[in-house]
């Protein structure tokens, strides 16, 4: 297939490095010890995590009465993480299937990390409705398995149950493409590691690989498919997730925007979530000349487009809850954007909409302590714009003596934090253990604009 | 039974694409090449048939589709009918989600199993290398040895053009 030409003048990689020096680089935070920093962020992290798995200990203890949730508001913080997370997820599919499916070469440095990254937010959006059932070791209900109470299957009709296909599919096929991208680089580690139990894990999941060309190409065909698999993936999973929501009659729910509403504000935050830690991991192992300032521009006009796109679908939304008639509907947009949780809804625009408006600015792009600063508050706004699109919508029903307010618990804080917790956990003993940077297919274009730059 | 090969190294790809060339051109036989990373254009080169990956994955997807499909119907309309507020026991568009997930869920795997099978990776295998650092920074080609102390003459040339950095020849276990 054809190259297409790059918006993209230089080298892709800094520094004039040869294919040794990729795998020294990229292989050396691996090889020595760890840093202070790393055990400093590890330990914060496992704190998080550990008040976490005390939270959801006391809660399915007791039972899910230690929520905040009431008669009317009866989803809101739980589900706002599940969707807050799987949202995350999305920005690794993206980077890792589209922008390969579009012949994007930046994505080579990133496209590791942003997949673990996916994998990690997934398994963190999948813990909460599992906590949500109440009696998670009967989780397995919502699996259509043979059974002894009828057999009774799951409600095919229901989006909650195409929400697990979903989300275990999402979950599987992203592993998946995960580790077929890290096959070649765990040879590569497994050639360089002393012998110990560390050579011997690498080298059992390395599968034998020894770099054949046969190999190599139809690994490059199965690649390519499965990229082309993931691309619908990725554009389904949160599809599915606003159908939990749109395929309901709630005012504020029911609106056939919500899918592209969803798949668009999904692939915001996820890549305010991979630019967060990029910027953190690069400086902190040494990557600079791999992460350069020049793949982070490339990513925060992502950040500008899907932004852009999040604040045309708000509007729309909007427009038609005033312009279709219906008392509920504008009713319900009017008390979000006025109501009681008027102030998370402007939180929400203006992190999501306006903020990320700084990056029409070429300056502002290069300004990496700006960048950074930017895309924490894409974060937070968009954890609001789950949670606002939740509560906003339930908290005034159409009974107004059921009207009810909602607060979360000490105890859903803590879920919340220990999600995070988990999240960086996990993300720092990957960073730890496994090539943070695809080593074979930074090789491949080490090279690449080295000799425009020449000219 | 036990047959020669010629192995020789390489340190840029540039030099392994013109061995590959040169080696075909003499009708040679190439047992394989192995790089650190994949080379696009090498396929060519090295010839044989295009890959029936795709069809295995289109298979599998098909399956998928016709077995997620499938279950649903049965289960929804003969096993269990369930009305749920009046809707259609076999309502199609509903079937679409859980029917195309199975589809991706099972042409991946079917996929990555069958690529596995085919180039005979599984976990565990002992990694045999022709060279050391073809998987970090070294280009390897090894060439069915065309002839007896083939390495004195004509094949030791050629590849000497093409800036072989090492040159070898090795007694290996023919293939079953």
């Amino acid at each position: 297939m054809a190259d297409v030409r790059l918006p993209w003048h230089g080298p892709l990689i800094a520094g004039h490095k040869t294919v040794g020096q990729v795998t020294a680089d990229i292989c050396a935070p691996l090889e020595r010890r760890a840093g202070g920093w790393w055990w400093l962020a590890f330990s914060l992290a496992f704190s998080l995590l550990c008040l976490g798995v005390a939270a959801v200990s006391y809660q399915i203890a007791v039972g899910i009465g230690t929520w905040g949730l009431n008669r009317t508001v009866g989803w809101a913080f739980d589900i706002t993480n599940f969707v807050f997370w799987v949202g995350i997820g999305h920005a690794g599919t993206l980077i890792s299937a589209i922008l390969f499916l579009f012949r994007q070469k930046w994505r080579t440095s990133v496209n590791r990390s942003a997949e673990a990254m996916t994998l990690i937010a997934v398994t963190c959006a999948g813990l909460f409705p599992v906590i949500h059932m109440g009696r998670p070791w009967l989780f397995y209900w919502i699996i259509p398995y043979p059974n002894t109470r009828g057999p009774l299957w799951v409600n095919f009709l229901s989006p909650l149950v195409w929400d697990f296909f979903a989300i275990g599919t999402y979950f599987m096929i992203s592993l998946l493409f995960w580790y077929v991208g890290l096959v070649p680089d765990l040879a590569t580690l497994r050639d360089r590691l002393r012998p110990g139990l560390y050579r011997r894990l690498v080298a059992f999941f390395g599968l034998g690989w020894n770099g054949s060309c046969r190999t190599w190409l139809r690994y490059e065909v199965v690649y390519l498919l499965l990229a082309g698999l993931a691309t619908p993936l990725v554009v389904s999973v949160h599809s599915v997730v606003s159908a939990d929501f749109a395929a309901t009659l709630v005012p504020g729910w029911h609106a056939t925007i919500f899918p592209p509403y969803f798949v668009t504000g999904a692939i915001l935050s996820g890549m305010a979530m991979v630019l967060t830690l990029m910027l953190l991991a690069r400086k902190a192992m040494r990557m600079e000349d791999y992460i350069t300032p020049r793949h982070i521009e490339a990513m925060t006009k992502l950040v500008l487009a899907t932004s852009c796109l999040v604040g045309l679908s708000y509007a729309i939304e909007f427009f038609s809850a005033l312009y279709v008639g219906n008392r509920y509907e504008s009713f319900t947009f009017l008390n979000r954007a006025l109501g009681p949780l008027g102030w998370g809804y402007w939180i929400m625009v203006a992190c999501n909409v306006l903020v990320p408006q700084l990056f029409w600015f070429g300056r502002v792009r290069r300004r990496l302590l700006a960048v950074f600063v930017i895309c924490i508050l894409v974060n937070v706004g968009m954890w609001f714009e789950r949670f606002i699109i939740i509560v906003s919508s339930l908290e005034r029903d159409f009974l107004p003596s059921s009207w009810s307010g909602y607060a979360p618990t000490w105890i859903e804080l803590a879920t919340l934090a220990g999600s995070f917790g988990l999240f960086f956990t996990c993300f720092l003993v990957f960073c730890r253990f496994l090539p943070v940077i695809a080593m074979a297919e930074v090789k491949a274009v080490v090279h690449e604009g080295h000799s425009e730059a020449q000219a | 039974m036990s047959r020669r090969i010629i192995v020789a190294g390489f340190a840029e790809e540039d030099d392994l694409r013109r061995a590959v060339r040169a080696v075909r051109e003499r009708g040679w036989t190439i047992d394989d090449a192995y790089a650190p990373y994949a080379l696009h254009d090498l396929e060519a080169l090295l010839g044989g048939r295009r890959s029936r990956l795709p069809v295995t994955c289109f298979v599998c997807g098909a399956a998928g589709v016709g077995l997620a499909l499938g279950f649903q119907f049965w289960a929804t309309t003969r096993s269990w009918p369930l009305n749920v507020g009046g809707r259609p026991w076999n309502s199609l568009a509903a079937f679409v989600p859980v029917a195309f997930e199975s589809m991706v869920l099972l042409g991946g795997f079917g996929l990555v199993f069958a690529w596995l099978v085919r180039c005979r990776l599984y976990p565990g295998k002992k990694a045999l290398p022709p060279l050391d650092g073809v998987t970090d920074d070294r280009f390897a080609l090894l060439i069915d040895d065309p002839g007896p102390a083939a390495l004195a003459g004509d094949v030791r040339r050629v590849l000497e053009e093409c800036h072989a950095i090492s040159l070898e020849e090795r007694e290996v276990e023919a293939p079953p």
